[in-house]
């Protein structure tokens, strides 16, 4: 929750500067942000690769759940593709775009912007923040109302980080490897997906 | 975009290469770099005039896209708990 503050924080900094042209904005047209963006690609990478540890862990889990990584994907992909029909100035490719980032909000908003502009790229950066926060919020009543995979599922990416604690308190001790499992599978996904239907 | 998948492989390599001298620093290097980049994606934001003047309509947009994007995939996970604890119960017998 903290780290999201952060980051709202420091979005928020750069829309006050952009705003009132302390640093020419034109800055984000000249490609910094692509080069910045391959480094924390490489990192993430290298971050994933440094822990193999990770990956022996999920030799334990129930073979019926790993399919939960899908479901997400799926879900997420089914409610935005119906969303696209109320939204008028939206195309299919933009909702999907937008709900392919499950909750990665730094690396979806990035992609995106860097591919379909601004406009969309700041929709993608709050609604997946936004994401996030119902998911800390809402996981004892998702539990209540929809079983003990739906605070999983709601996560979407952030299910092997930020929102870890607070599935292990609400859906139960015993999902952790499956929530570990979830958050690295959407994790991954993210990139591909992403790329996928901008380029649509 | 092709490249940056590739440079994301790239690191994984490097990653698992390197695994016995664990890149703790890997971590704070990653949180350095958003906070660059959401501070850049803000100064485009905020200097582009059609984000500013549509920030209403952006608001809604997002909620709208969120709740729908969270909705499906909740009914999805909802399905495969039933499945799930359905086939235990099989099991069981």
């Amino acid at each position: 929750m903290k780290g999201s503050l952060i980051i709202i924080g420091f979005f928020l900094l750069g829309c006050l500067c952009g705003y009132n042209h302390w640093i020419p904005s034109d800055l984000g047209q000249s490609g910094v942000s692509y080069y910045v963006l391959c480094a924390l690609m490489c990192c993430v990478g290298i971050s994933v690769g440094n822990n193999p540890q990770t990956l022996r862990n999920f030799r334990a889990l129930n073979p019926r759940l790993m399919l939960l990584p899908v479901m997400t994907i799926l879900g997420t992909l089914a409610g935005c593709a119906v969303v696209s029909l109320f939204l008028t100035q939206r195309s299919l490719t933009d909702c999907l775009a937008v709900g392919s980032g499950f909750g990665y909000y730094s690396l979806s908003s990035i992609f995106i912007t860097e591919y379909r502009g601004v406009e969309l790229g700041t929709i993608a950066l709050l609604s997946n923040i936004l994401r996030e926060i119902i998911t800390l919020l809402a996981a004892p009543l998702l539990v209540r109302w929809f079983g003990r995979l739906a605070p999983i599922s709601a996560g979407g990416a952030t299910t092997m980080d930020t929102t870890l604690p607070i599935i292990t308190r609400t859906a139960g001790e015993e999902l952790v490897v499956v929530s570990l499992f979830h958050g690295f599978v959407v994790d991954f996904s993210v990139p591909f997906l992403v790329t996928l239907f901008c380029s649509l | 975009m092709f490249v940056i998948i590739a440079i994301m492989l790239t690191g994984m390599g490097l990653g698992y290469l390197f695994r016995k001298h664990q890149a703790a620093f890997i971590h704070k290097v990653i949180t350095l770099l958003v906070w660059t980049l959401l501070f850049l994606l803000g100064i485009e934001a905020g200097g582009n005039e059609q984000v500013i003047q549509g920030i209403f309509t952006i608001g809604q947009e997002t909620l709208l896209i969120t709740l729908a994007a969270l909705l499906g995939s909740v009914i999805a996970a909802w399905g495969l708990w039933r499945v799930v604890n359905k086939g235990e119960k099989e099991d069981k017998r």
